[in-house]
């Protein structure tokens, strides 16, 4: 049984070089697994997907990139403030993306002005999009359509999000735009948003490695999240390496008392030459490994705190490819995620 | 079966660079440990001798608190435990860029209009939010620092960008955008005076307020224009402020240490800004490839741990030994994979110094752990064997 029955948007946030985005594209595989539809967006303009699922870089349009096991859908949209306000305008003013209202916006740089001057503003229209494909029914003029009409059109919308540090805030629209705009167009759009992001339907989930500062930050994110009123999804705790070392070795070997003459020993019955500096290096590389591992456990410790639904994903000797991208999404749907 | 000589890059001599620079700027992608690298070059710096001032943008906690600033106040702090047998000093501060703003506007306009710029839900916003407004304000603050005449030696931690090269764009584009055409076009009604304004303005201009006024509101929209009119005063000053700060990256005293994880995305990131920083003709001191991994036991590769490990799992008995060649094994791959990636960079990039900072088992978090970092960056040159 899925952790999130009821969850049709999944936002995945991180620190910086956790692999964020890495899975959220697990993710998104593994949402759509058994005939699924699942969208999969970008907002930070770095055409990662692209390169993750190794296709040319891709346009503002939502894309089928991948087949899930089992047959579902993954589509990806990669959403640029600029298409945002366009696509914004020509929904609720029919102002034609290619018409003159829409030409005069760009050549007078008017739409980098406005996303400028207001950031808030620019975050409204990149969420505006994420929250417009979660209610979307039946289908559009591009992307897919509803498997039946009246129905939604994607089963879930998975949001690559920035990064922990700023995702309370970017997800915060309505505080952001309530500064600046107390009625208007802009006040009623970013309302909507905030409906979606705050109901039951969305999770926030965290992306980070058992090192000190991910797990502070995660833990500190977490906390700035449910202040503001948005749900906490899973942690999902990725690039795990597994012990080598029994619980009694990692004990010794982290106070330095690990056995010299059993490594000595097992090191010439395997037919190895055990002179002294190649033993002393082998227990220091152990001695290390151990003191990481404690690290790690005071993380896990750190984390189970936090009592959100948890997965582990193991850190994959070369860098993600795709094969090592449906590999977490197996494991990500074992552990209950999707 | 490898003809392929790697390339061995120089070495990063960094005590050379710790003693003669005046500015010394630390760059990178996020997570690679910018922040405790520039910490960890300032005390350097200081324990041989250099008044040193460390401007650090959000540094973790407790590595603040090693350094004892406890407070985001925008004001250099002397940290304490420092040697300075050699008549150095370190100060560090953390940014503050809304109140570095807020100086910024307080020294370039009359106290009135200062105040209305203050007060605007605009300005409000631009100062605490803006992509770039960080990292402009770590250069504004980084030249006020290096022109208080207090220090020798002014080092940087860029913030926290996307991407590295953020922080050069910054000041250019927020003069550009307060340059910029829509922001003349706003400026017309306040000149014009109120809202007689749209008779005077051209067609296609009427249309795009008229676009603008429906997307973000009339209210909106009047806020905006009086932000720009009270800004408007000041442009000068922007321009002429990031145009120093620009000046001063590329003057002689100035250096730029990139800093990477030995990892695929942090490294391809250092390779684009050693190329940008060659474009703009700034001046690159070297990488510091941090968190390497190293195995003593050189000798013993890892197929042959693996086999030994194997061999003992068969017969049975040696289950510590096992363990700890399987280890071996792990470590050894690990540091080839981290070579390669390193020689790929410096195979593009022949010229640039590196130096290697090992990986701990733990994050750093007090001044003996910033002086053990700062030995290993400087351990390099003194460590490398004459080609």
């Amino acid at each position: 049984m899925a952790d999130f029955p009821g969850v049709r948007l999944h936002i995945v946030t991180g620190k910086g070089g956790t692999g964020k985005t890495t899975v959220a594209a697990a993710l998104a595989l593994a949402l759509a697994g058994g005939g699924g539809k699942v969208l999969l967006v970008e907002v930070e303009g770095r055409q990662s997907f692209s390169q993750l699922f190794d296709t040319p870089p891709l346009p503002y349009e939502e894309r089928r990139v991948a087949v899930a096991p089992g047959g579902g859908d993954v589509f990806v949209l990669s959403v640029d403030p600029e298409d945002a306000l366009l696509d914004y305008l020509h929904m609720f003013y029919k102002l034609s993306p290619s018409g003159v209202g829409a030409r005069t916006l760009r050549r007078m740089g008017a739409i980098e002005f406005a996303t400028t001057i207001a950031p808030g503003l620019r975050d409204v229209l990149l969420t505006g999009k994420v929250k417009e494909a979660v209610v979307r029914k039946g289908g559009g003029t591009t992307g897919p359509r509803a498997s039946r009409p009246g129905e939604h059109v994607y089963d879930a919308v998975v949001l690559d999000a920035p990064p922990t540090g700023r995702i309370a805030r970017f997800l915060n629209i309505s505080s952001e735009i309530g500064g600046l705009a107390k009625v208007g167009p802009l006040k009623t759009q970013s309302d909507g948003v905030m409906a979606v992001f705050r109901s039951s339907t969305t999770a926030v989930h965290l992306v980070t490695l058992l090192e000190e500062m991910p797990v502070q930050e995660t833990i500190d994110g977490a906390a700035e999240l449910e202040q503001v009123g948005l749900p906490v999804g899973a942690v999902v705790v990725n690039a795990v390496r597994p012990s080598l070392l029994s619980p009694i070795a990692l004990r010794d070997a982290e106070q330095g008392t690990l056995d010299r003459s059993a490594v000595v020993a097992g090191l010439e019955k395997a037919g190895l030459d055990a002179p002294d500096a190649l033993v002393t290096s082998l227990l220091a590389e152990a001695t290390d490994h151990a003191t990481r591992m404690a690290l790690e456990e005071r993380g896990r410790d750190a984390l189970a705190a936090l009592e959100r639904p948890s997965y582990e994903l193991p850190l994959l000797t070369d860098a993600a490819d795709l094969s090592g991208l449906y590999e977490l999404a197996a494991l990500l749907g074992e552990q209950g995620i999707a | 079966m490898s003809p392929r000589v790697p390339s061995v890059p120089p070495v990063l001599d960094v005590d050379t660079v710790l003693d003669t620079a005046k500015i010394l700027v630390c760059t990178g992608s996020g997570g690679v440990g910018k922040t405790t690298t520039a910490a960890s070059l300032a005390l350097r710096a200081a324990e041989r001798g250099r008044r040193t001032v460390v401007l650090t943008i959000d540094p973790a906690r407790r590595l603040a608190q090693s350094m004892g600033l406890s407070e985001l106040d925008n004001t250099p702090r002397r940290v304490e435990g420092v040697d300075r047998s050699r008549g150095g000093s370190l100060d560090a501060m953390m940014l503050d860029m809304k109140r570095t703003f807020d100086e910024i506007v307080l020294t370039h306009a009359e106290p009135a209009k200062a105040e209305a710029i203050l007060s605007n839900p605009f300005y409000q916003a631009l100062s605490s939010s803006f992509a770039g407004t960080q990292e402009y304000m770590a250069m504004e603050k980084l030249g006020q620092l290096q022109a208080s005449g207090d220090y020798d030696l002014v080092v940087v931690d860029t913030p926290p960008t996307r991407s590295a090269l953020d922080f050069l764009d910054a000041p250019e584009r927020l003069t550009t955008f307060l340059d910029g055409r829509m922001v003349r076009i706003l400026l017309t009604p306040a000149k014009a005076g109120g809202r007689a304004y749209l008779k005077v303005l051209s067609g296609s201009i009427a249309l795009f307020t008229n676009v603008i006024t429906r997307i973000i509101g009339a209210q909106v929209l009047q806020d905006v224009s009086q932000f720009i009119a009270a800004l408007e005063t000041m442009f000068g000053g922007f321009r002429e402020r990031a145009q120093g700060t620009y000046d001063l990256l590329k003057a002689p005293g100035t250096a730029f240490v990139v800093v990477a994880a030995p990892e695929r995305d942090a490294l391809r990131e250092a390779a684009y800004f050693v190329e940008r920083l060659a474009e703009e003709s700034m001046p690159l001191a070297g990488l510091v490839v941090n968190r390497v991994h190293r195995s003593g036991g050189a000798g013993l590769t890892a197929e042959r741990s693996l086999a030994a490990a194997q061999s003992l799992d068969e017969s049975g008995g040696h289950e510590l030994a096992a363990a700890v060649l399987r280890l071996h094994a792990d470590r050894v791959a690990l540091s080839a994979r981290e070579r390669r990636l390193q020689e790929r960079f410096s195979g593009a990039h022949p010229q640039v110094p590196v130096v290697e900072v090992a990986a701990q088992p733990g994050d750093v978090h007090d001044l003996d752990g910033l002086r053990s970092v700062g030995a290993d960056l400087a351990g390099g040159a003194a460590a490398a064997v004459p080609a």
